[in-house]
């Protein structure tokens, strides 16, 4: 699972594609999730990450997770569909 | 190293120039207390859903409310609308600040005097009254406000049975100028049928014409109508005086003043909009001062407004059960109160305050109740902060109405709260049990065996 390559997201949440010229924003640890898919770290590192520093269990965040993914697919801004249960 | 608090991620498209049904974030700050008590202490204690009502703010706006009739007309009573909360309790702090009863049933009839209300201070309105209860209204000297000719002729009888002079109004319809006009209460004013009752009333002897009701409508959003209706009346009465040389006591023009909650479908929210005490007691106050009755002969004025005085003061708390997505990508929010105890939500865009602290991210929500049917939504559209499971929400503005015409439908109604004015809470309603429902019903004996 990629982030779309031209795609730029800035540390305030302001998330841009411009294929479709849609703005988006994002709110503190979604740019924090989407940095940690740039950096093509796998589902459950990311859950590990948020889950060390975040007052969250795993269970909220997997589903939170889920939710947020099938988001980005809905607006198109996953390069692919692939699993991404944690 | 304690860790930062956490909130769900969410991403939400920009969208300018475009007209968006949620409309914009409403919540700033949560609602952490109500009247000094913290939201989740009363959760814990009474339970989710729970209704919370303030008895500072029933007693703040009854005060303000006469304040804005007595200082702009000498003679005012209010009499308080059972109908719309007839909570022991409630009904009590309105007659320690002085109200009168207002009822429209047996029901209600036998509430007000089991409350101690004295006989003299209960008005009876309502298209149905017994002979059983009007004979005992007649007994205790109520104001009795006839709603139809069959009930006339009845307390005519019953005059004559009793041998007691009932004290009397009618109830009259009128065209105010707001659309829909009502006029299924009581004798209409422009086509004569308010004359011919008060000619019937006046000739037969029995009865004393003691005042001229109408209740023009419900959350009325004109008070000029109020005044139309307050001239009409006080037209009627001084005719009455010409005609008959009998001096009308009491003119009450019913309730419906809106509350300050929004309509569906009301582009500005209620609060900004909808008229204030002060608002409906200038328009009535001039029409009556303006009138041709002189200044020692002024009828008193009654008013039975119910809504006005106690929505704002009843608060529904409840927990959030699960954050899912729509088909359309929407975010729905199901919480633990359905419309079975917020019936209101079917007239008002109710408004809805977290109860923990959030951050100024929001979704476009749409807020189910927990009902397994298709109409338990609470709200169709609100931006709301992001919720998780568990999360407290409170509802606000929910005093009228809900605490009489909530139904047992599927889950079963939850404790009432009244904080009182050393904020301190009391249960003024238990919340019902298995057994409660079950003591009212009866299984024949053929049925109450089956193979387990």
């Amino acid at each position: 699972m990629k982030l779309r390559k031209n795609v730029a997201v800035s540390e305030a949440g302001l998330l841009f594609n411009p294929v479709t010229g849609e703005s988006f924003t994002v709110n503190p640890i979604g740019v924090e999730i989407l940095n940690l898919i740039r950096e093509d770290k796998s589902p459950d590192q990311i859950s590990k990450a948020i889950v060390d520093k975040y007052s969250t269990d795993q269970t909220t965040f997997e589903k939170d997770y889920d939710d947020f993914i099938g988001i980005l697919y809905h607006h198109n801004l996953l390069e692919s569909h692939e699993e991404t249960t944690i | 190293m304690s860790k930062i608090r956490y909130e769900r991620p969410v991403i939400k498209k920009i969208e300018t120039g475009m007209p968006n049904k949620f409309g914009t974030r409403t919540e700033y700050e949560p609602m952490t207390h109500i009247d000094g008590l913290a939201v989740k202490s009363l959760v814990k204690e009474y339970g989710s859903p729970l209704f919370i009502l303030s008895e500072k703010t029933i007693r703040n706006t009854i005060k303000k409310a006469r304040k804005a009739f007595e200082t702009r007309y000498p003679k005012v009573q209010f009499a308080w609308s059972y109908k719309t909360n007839y909570l022991n309790a409630i009904c009590s702090i309105f007659h320690q600040e002085g109200s009168w009863a207002e009822v429209v049933s047996g029901f209600e009839y036998d509430k007000a005097i089991s409350l101690g209300v004295d006989g003299k201070k209960i008005i009876f309105n309502g298209p149905e009254k017994s002979e059983e209860d009007l004979a005992k209204a007649i007994k205790n000297n109520s104001l009795i406000h006839i709603d139809h000719l069959d009930e006339l002729y009845t307390i005519t009888e019953l005059a004559e049975k009793i041998n007691f002079r009932p004290r009397v109004a009618i109830r009259v319809n009128m065209d105010t100028g707001v659309y829909p006009m009502w006029d299924r209460f009581g004798f209409n004013y422009e086509n004569g049928q308010a004359w011919d009752a008060i000619n019937k009333i006046m000739h037969s002897g029995k009865m004393e014409l003691a005042g001229l009701h109408c209740h023009i409508g419900t959350f009325m959003l004109s008070p000029y109508a109020y005044g139309i209706a307050a001239s009409k009346l006080a037209e009627l009465a001084l005719s009455v005086e010409q005609k008959f040389k009998h001096e009308i006591k009491y003119i009450d023009l019913g309730g419906g003043f809106a509350s300050k909650n929004t309509l569906k479908g009301s582009y500005l929210p209620g609060t900004d909009i909808n008229p204030s005490f002060d608002d409906f007691a200038e328009a009535i106050s001039t029409a009556l001062l303006n009138s041709n009755f002189k200044q020692d002969k002024l009828p008193l004025l009654i008013l039975e407004t119910g809504r006005a005085l106690i929505d704002e003061a009843g608060y529904l708390l409840g927990s959030v059960i699960s954050n899912k997505r729509s088909s359309t990508g929407r975010r729905n929010t199901i919480v633990d109160i359905g419309v079975n105890i917020l019936f209101t939500s079917f007239w008002y865009d109710h408004r809805i305050t977290p109860a923990q602290a959030f951050t100024q991210y929001t979704e476009d929500t749409c807020v189910y109740g927990p009902l397994c049917m298709n109409i338990d939504v609470i709200r169709e559209s609100i931006s709301l902060p992001l919720l998780n499971r568990g999360d407290h929400v409170v509802i606000h503005s929910v005093g009228a109405y809900n605490m009489t015409q909530w139904m047992q439908f599927i889950a079963l109604r939850p404790n009432v709260v009244l904080i009182d004015m050393d904020e301190k809470p009391h249960i003024i309603r238990l919340r019902e049990t298995l057994d409660n429902m079950n003591s009212q019903e009866q299984v024949p004996a053929h049925l109450v065996k089956f193979n387990k």
